[in-house]
C-alpha cells in the first residue's frame, strides 16, 4: 500500500494543479451551513469542516438530472425519438468526503449497478469520480457509524484516505484512481508503509473510541418482515412526522427518484429528480388508489426499507451508514436510532 | 450495456376502441427499426413502459402474444395524464416503448399441467397474451386442460370479444365467459360475478393444476376463497400485481413492497410469496 | 417557563383521566440538544413525557385535524391564533378542541445558536433567561433574548387569544412602533438587490417541503406543486420552479399567516422562509387592518369584500 505525506502548505497548490484534469467538489460553508458543492476555480474545500448538512450523493446522483431529450418538431429528423441527453462525466474528484458517505456509495451501487440493468448515468458518474476521503478524528455526537458496519476511518468506497496530522495530511492510496489523482496534484513525498499503516491504525482506534452514539442491529435479520410490519409502535413513531422529504434528501443511502417529462416549445426533455417515499403521492395510482395513503404506512415504509427490507434483499447490512444527518435535520426529531433499537428489541406478543 | 431508459421508437399502426364506453383502447405498435423488435422478444405476462416524449411513461401489460410477429399490442385504460394523451393520439404518430420488463408467468412450471385462467375487467391483457400463446399449434400440446373464466360488468365491457367467442367454439379450451349483468336477451354465456363462476365451473385443484389470476383487487379478494374451496393451495395460485411505477427497471424504488420490486421481482408472484409481503398494493 | 410544565401535566392528566379528551397534543423531550418532538399523549401515565421550554418552536395547530373525537392542544400565542384560523376555515369545530393556553416568552433560534459553534452542540440548558450551550470545543452562556426566533422578536400576541384554561399567568405584550423593520429593509433595496436577495434565499432549497408541511395553514389535500392535471410547477431544481413554489405558497398564506416561524424552524437548510410571507403580513395590516387568527367570528380579508376596501390599485 502506498502512503504519501502532504505538507499542508502544498495542499492548495496541489489540488489547484489537479484542476487541469479534474473538476473538484468539496465541502463549502455558506450562511446556511456546510454543503458539498462543485468548487469554482477560486474556491477551496473547507477541510476543517465538521458535518455537512447534505451528503455527497449529489456528486454522483444530482437532485435534478437530464436523462433523455428529443425534438417534437415533426420537420426535424428523429423527432419524437428520445436519445440520451448530453452529460458531463469528465473526471472529477470529491475532496474531504466522509468515509461513511463513501461506504454509502457502495450500498447505493447495489441498486444502480445490477446484473440485469445498469443505470448509465449513475454508473458513468461513479466511474468518473475519485473519492478522496478525510478520516474523522473527532466524530460528532450523532455519528453512530461504527455500530452499522462502517466507521470514521473506514476505507470502503474510497480511492484515497487522508488523515489530518495538523501540519500534514497522510494519504493512504487505495486504488489506481487514487494514485492517478495524487499524481495529478503532484503529491509525491512517499511515507514509510509500515509506520504509516501503524499510524492509521492508532488514529482509527482513537476515533472509534470517540464515537458516543450507537444502535443495536443484531436481531433484525432474524425477525420476519411481517412481524416487524405489524408491530404496535408504528403509530407512536409516526405521530410527529410531517411527511416532508428532509430525512430522505439528506440521507446518503436514499436513492428513490421520480421521472418527469418537461417541454419547452418544441423540445421535450425527460428529467429525473430525487423523490421521497414520505410524499403522499409516492405510491398513488392514477386511479386514485394509494397503497400507502396514510402517514403511518409511509413512516413505517421508510424504516422498514432501511433497516429490514434492504438487509433481507441484499444481505450487505442495513441501508444506513450512521451519519446522523436525518437525526439532526428532522424538523420533528424522529430519531432513527430510537426506531432501530425499538425494531431490534421487538418481540411479537401472542 | 444499453441504456435501459431509452425507448425503442415505434409507430402507432392501429387503434381500436376496446370497450363500449370508450374508456379502453387497444393500440397496435410497429417498431421503426426491425432489430428493435428482436431485442424486444418477450414472454406472456410481461409488461412494457409506453413512452410519450414530453408527456411521460406508463407501465402496461403486453396484450399481444410472443407468437404474434411484426407488432405489439397494448390495451390502455384512460385515467391520467399520459393515458389521456395516448387516447388522443392518431395512427402514424411516433412514440416509444421500453421493455420487455418484469417477470412472466412461469411457463416452464406450467408445462404438462392444467391451467386455469381467471380474469376480470381490463386486467385481461396479459391473460390474452397467455391464451394465444398456449393455443398456438406449436405450444398447445405442452399443456393439458385449459379453462378460462373471464368476466366484466357488461358484454360491451369485455375485452377482445371477437376472439373470446372464437375460443369458445374450440374444443381444446373451456371458456366461461360471464358478465355481472345484461339486458341482452341473446346473451348465451354466464351471468354472475367472477368468484361465483369460478366456484361453479373451475376444475378442482390437484397436484397438476395451476391458476393464473389477474383482476381488480376486489375481484381477487373474493375469488381467493372460491379457489380455496376448490382445493387450490397458495403455491398453485399465480397472480400479477399492479403498482405505481416510474423506471420499470428496479431502480427508482417507487414500486417497492417489502423486499420485492414489483417491476423487477414481479409483477408475477405466487400467492405464497404475496402472503409473506406487507399488504401495500 | 419551568413552572408551567407541572401545570400542563396536571391539566392534561386531569383531562385524560376524566375521559374529556382522547389525547393531548404537546411536546416531548427530544433525543438531541435543543430539540423537542410533537407527541400525542393518550393516558394519564404518559403525561410525564410532556415538556415545555424555549425550544418548542413548532406549531402544534399543524396536528389538529378533522377527527371525530375531542382533543386537547398545548397552545402558545401563535398556535392559538392558528387554531382560530382552523375554526374560521372549517378545519375543526370549536367544541372538538380543548385549548391549554401557554402565554409565551419566546422560543430560541436554533440555527443562530448553532452558528456560534464550529462543531456540534452536545448540551443545551436554560435557567430563566440564561442559556448554557456546549459543544466539545466550547461552552457559551447566552442571554435568551439575544437569540430569540425572528418571529418572536416582533411578536405582539404572546398570550393565547383563545383558550379553555391557562397553564400560567398572562405575560405582558410588547408595544412596538414598527412591527416590520425586516420587511422595510428589503423594501428599501433597489430592484436588482431585491431580486438577488430572493435568489440567494432559495439557492440551497432542496424542495423537501418541510416548510409547507410544518405550516398549519397548508392543509390542502393536494398542494398546487403536486397537481398533475394540469401540472402547474416543475418538480426539479430549476430556479424558476423553486421560486414559484415559495412565492406562490406565500401568497396562499397571505392574510392567514400568524408568523409562527414553524417554516423557518423546520427548514433543514436554515432558509429564512419568512422573508416570503412577512411582506404579505405587512400589506394585510396596512391595507386591511388585519392580523390573522385573532377572532373566531371574522373572516380573512382575501375571503371577504367590504365597500371601503382599498381600490386605488384598480386602474
Amino acid at each position: 500500500m502506498k502512503f504519501i505525506s502532504i505538507d499542508k502548505n502544498d495542499w492548495t497548490k496541489g489540488i489547484d494543479k489537479s484542476r487541469e484534469k479534474y473538476q473538484l467538489f468539496g465541502p463549502v460553508k455558506d450562511e446556511n451551513g456546510c454543503l458539498i458543492k462543485k468548487l469554482d476555480p477560486d474556491v477551496q474545500p473547507d477541510m476543517g469542516f465538521h458535518e455537512s448538512i447534505m451528503s455527497a450523493k449529489s456528486v454522483i446522483f444530482p437532485q435534478t438530472e437530464k436523462i433523455l431529450n428529443t425534438s417534437l418538431d415533426e420537420s426535424i429528423e428523429n423527432h419524437h425519438i428520445m436519445q440520451r441527453a448530453k452529460t458531463d462525466y469528465s473526471p472529477r474528484a470529491v475532496l474531504g468526503i466522509r468515509p461513511y458517505d463513501a461506504k454509502a456509495m457502495e450500498l447505493v451501487r447495489l441498486n444502480f449497478d445490477t446484473k440485469e440493468f445498469k443505470d448509465p448515468y449513475w454508473c458513468d458518474a461513479y466511474e468518473a469520480t475519485v473519492f478522496v476521503g478525510l478520516g474523522i478524528t473527532k466524530p460528532g455526537p450523532f455519528d453512530f457509524s461504527t455500530s452499522v458496519g462502517t466507521g470514521p476511518f473506514c476505507e470502503e468506497g474510497l480511492d484515497i484516505l487522508l488523515a489530518d496530522l495538523d501540519d500534514t495530511y497522510l494519504a493512504k492510496i487505495l486504488s489506481p484512481k487514487g494514485e492517478a489523482y495524487a499524481a495529478a496534484c503532484g503529491f509525491d513525498v512517499m511515507a514509510d508503509e509500515k509506520e504509516s499503516q501503524a499510524l492509521f491504525d492508532i488514529l482509527r482506534k482513537e476515533a472509534e473510541k470517540n464515537i458516543t452514539s450507537s444502535v443495536e442491529i443484531d436481531k433484525l435479520k432474524g425477525q420476519t418482515i411481517l412481524e416487524l410490519h405489524e408491530a404496535d409502535f408504528w403509530d407512536d413513531v409516526a405521530f410527529a412526522c410531517i411527511n416532508c422529504g428532509t430525512c430522505t434528501y439528506v440521507c446518503p443511502t436514499c436513492w428513490c427518484f421520480d421521472i418527469q417529462d418537461e417541454t419547452k416549445q418544441k423540445q421535450a426533455t425527460r428529467f429525473r429528480n430525487w423523490d421521497t417515499c414520505m410524499s403522499p403521492l409516492f405510491t398513488r395510482h392514477a386511479t386514485g388508489h394509494n397503497p400507502r395513503g396514510t402517514k403511518v404506512q409511509r413512516v413505517r415504509q421508510r424504516f422498514m426499507h432501511k433497516l429490514k427490507y434492504f438487509l433481507d434483499k441484499y444481505d450487505q447490512g442495513i441501508m444506513c451508514v450512521g451519519c446522523g444527518r436525518c437525526v439532526k435535520s428532522c424538523p420533528v426529531n424522529i430519531d432513527i436510532r430510537e426506531v432501530c433499537n425499538m425494531m431490534n428489541a421487538y418481540e411479537k406478543q401472542d | 450495456m444499453e441504456n435501459p431508459y431509452i425507448p425503442y421508437p415505434v409507430r402507432i399502426d392501429d387503434i381500436e376502441i376496446a370497450t363500449e364506453d370508450k374508456s379502453l383502447k387497444t393500440f397496435k405498435f410497429v417498431f421503426l427499426n426491425k432489430e428493435d423488435e428482436e431485442k424486444f422478444s418477450y414472454q406472456a405476462g410481461q409488461f412494457a413502459e409506453l413512452s410519450i416524449p414530453g408527456v411521460g411513461e406508463i407501465p402496461i401489460g403486453i396484450a399481444s402474444s410472443p407468437v404474434e410477429k411484426g407488432f405489439v399490442k397494448f390495451t390502455v385504460f384512460r385515467t391520467g395524464v399520459v393515458t389521456s394523451y395516448l387516447h388522443n393520439m392518431k395512427v402514424g404518430d411516433i412514440m416509444g416503448i421500453r421493455g420487455p420488463l418484469g417477470n412472466w408467468y412461469p411457463w416452464d412450471k406450467l408445462e404438462n399441467k392444467n391451467v386455469v385462467i381467471i380474469g376480470g375487467g381490463f386486467a385481461f391483457t396479459t391473460l390474452r397474451s397467455s391464451i394465444v400463446y398456449m393455443l398456438d399449434p406449436g405450444n398447445r400440446s405442452k399443456f393439458k386442460n385449459i379453462d378460462v373464466v373471464y368476466g366484466a360488468r357488461s358484454p360491451g365491457m369485455l375485452l377482445y370479444r371477437e376472439e373470446l367467442f372464437e375460443w369458445e367454439k374450440r374444443s381444446d379450451i373451456n371458456m366461461h365467459i360471464t358478465v355481472d349483468g345484461t339486458d341482452d336477451p341473446n346473451w348465451k354465456y354466464h351471468k354472475g360475478f367472477v368468484p361465483q363462476i369460478v366456484e361453479q365451473n373451475a376444475p378442482k385443484a390437484d397436484e397438476d393444476t395451476y391458476a393464473i389470476i389477474c383482476g381488480p383487487p376486489i375481484m381477487i379478494k373474493f375469488t381467493q376463497p372460491s379457489l380455496a374451496k376448490l382445493g387450490y393451495r397458495e403455491h398453485q395460485i399465480i397472480m400479477s400485481l399492479e403498482n405505481r411505477m416510474k423506471c420499470g427497471i428496479g431502480m427508482c424504488g417507487r414500486c417497492n413492497i417489502g423486499k420485492e420490486l414489483v417491476c423487477k421481482d414481479g409483477p408475477v408472484f405466487t400467492l405464497e410469496q404475496i402472503n409473506q409481503t406487507p399488504k401495500e398494493y | 417557563m419551568d413552572t408551567c410544565i407541572e401545570k400542563i401535566r396536571e391539566l392534561s392528566a386531569d383531562l385524560l383521566e376524566k375521559g374529556e379528551v382522547e389525547k393531548v397534543i404537546g411536546f416531548a423531550k427530544g433525543t438531541i440538544p435543543m430539540a423537542t418532538s410533537p407527541i400525542a399523549v393518550k393516558t394519564k401515565q404518559d403525561v410525564d413525557k410532556l415538556v415545555f421550554n424555549s425550544t418548542c418552536g413548532l406549531n402544534l395547530a399543524n396536528y389538529v385535524s378533522k377527527g371525530k373525537g375531542k382533543i386537547a392542544v398545548i397552545a402558545k400565542g401563535c398556535d392559538a391564533r392558528n387554531i382560530v384560523t382552523h375554526i374560521v376555515e372549517n378545519q375543526i369545530q370549536r367544541e372538538q378542541i380543548y385549548i391549554i393556553g401557554v402565554p409565551c416568552t419566546g422560543m430560541v433560534d436554533k440555527h443562530k445558536i448553532a452558528a456560534l459553534f464550529e462543531d456540534e452542540i452536545i448540551e443545551f440548558s436554560e435557567d430563566g433567561d440564561t442559556l448554557t450551550v456546549s459543544s466539545l470545543l466550547n461552552t457559551q452562556t447566552l442571554k435568551k433574548y439575544d437569540y430569540l426566533k425572528g418571529n418572536c422578536l416582533y411578536c405582539t400576541h404572546k398570550n393565547p387569544v383563545l383558550y379553555d384554561v391557562l397553564a400560567r399567568d398572562l405575560v405582558e405584550e410588547q408595544k412596538l412602533d414598527n412591527l416590520f423593520p425586516d420587511v422595510d429593509r428589503i423594501e428599501a433595496l433597489d430592484e436588482e438587490a431585491k431580486w438577488q436577495h430572493f435568489e440567494n434565499l432559495t439557492k440551497n432549497c432542496i424542495r423537501c417541503y418541510a416548510c409547507r408541511n410544518a405550516c398549519p395553514l397548508c392543509y390542502c389535500p393536494t398542494c398546487f406543486v403536486d397537481e398533475s392535471s394540469p401540472q402547474w410547477v416543475g418538480k426539479g431544481q430549476n430556479k424558476t420552479d423553486v421560486n414559484t413554489f415559495h412565492f406562490l405558497r406565500a401568497f396562499h398564506c397571505a392574510g392567514r399567516c400568524t408568523d409562527c416561524g414553524a417554516c423557518v424552524e423546520a427548514c433543514p437548510m436554515g432558509i429564512n422562509v419568512r422573508d416570503f410571507t412577512r411582506k404579505l403580513n405587512k400589506d394585510s395590516l396596512e391595507l386591511f387592518g388585519w392580523e390573522a387568527g385573532l377572532d373566531v367570528t371574522k373572516r380573512p380579508p382575501l375571503d371577504t369584500y367590504r365597500p371601503e376596501d382599498p381600490d386605488d390599485f384598480i386602474k
